[in-house]
């Protein structure tokens, strides 16, 4: 499951995805909406996606982690607005035993920070402005 | 050649449109389009044509579309 939303993530519905009897270890990260970046505050996030450019992206990374980490890999991003609190990425990673869970679960999140061509604005108090993840 | 320039997030903003067709001349390459659509001082940005990521020297052809990416903020 790799798919751009722009309601409410359903986390349970993600992580169910890479559940499988021989997976000993799922990992579950949320990417939440937070106010306290340095500045005004936040009052909300919104965000832009090249779809046609980032599902695609997304099935390469979940591909990558396969690849390196054995390892069943959902992920889902919001777009759209999302108010401080919510999730606007989820990443489900499951694998037989735990130490690649963790690996696999980093990998993705920071290739997803690095790769996927989605955009985003933090709206504050005074004004609003588009914010780059920082390079690796 | 007509291109088709779609325009994403700050540029979408900076260019004041969703997209527009502009007209080239033979043998142009993505990166000299988009210096000649944002003149200095430009976000550095990587290149989408038809879906897909090509190089900054990747030459267009008539009829293709254009995405121009500035650095990504999802996560």
């Amino acid at each position: 499951m790799h798919q751009l939303t722009d309601g409410p993530i359903d986390v349970a519905q993600v992580r169910a995805t890479v559940s499988h009897p021989g997976h000993g270890a799922i990992l579950v990260f949320e990417g939440v909406a937070r106010d306290n970046l340095a500045g005004p505050r936040v009052e909300l996030l919104a965000y832009e996606a090249y779809a046609e450019l980032a599902v695609p992206v997304m099935e390469a990374i979940a591909a990558e982690a396969e690849q390196s980490f054995g390892a069943a890999v959902s992920m889902v991003h919001r777009t759209g607005r999302v108010g401080i609190g919510e999730a606007s990425l989820v990443i489900a990673v499951g694998t037989p035993h735990r130490p690649e869970c963790y690996e696999a679960s980093r990998y993705v999140l920071e290739q997803v920070k690095q790769r996927l061509p989605v955009w985003k604005k933090e709206i504050t108090e005074d004004g609003s402005e588009w914010k780059a993840n920082a390079p690796t | 050649m007509h291109i088709t320039c779609r325009y994403v997030a700050m540029l979408r903003e900076r260019r004041g449109l969703d997209e527009e067709v502009v007209e080239v001349p033979p043998g142009t390459t993505v990166s000299e389009l988009y210096r000649s659509l944002f003149p200095a001082p430009a976000v550095p940005v990587g290149f989408a044509v038809a879906h897909r990521q090509v190089h900054a020297g990747h030459a267009l052809s008539d009829g293709d579309e254009v995405v121009f990416l500035p650095p990504v903020g999802g996560g």
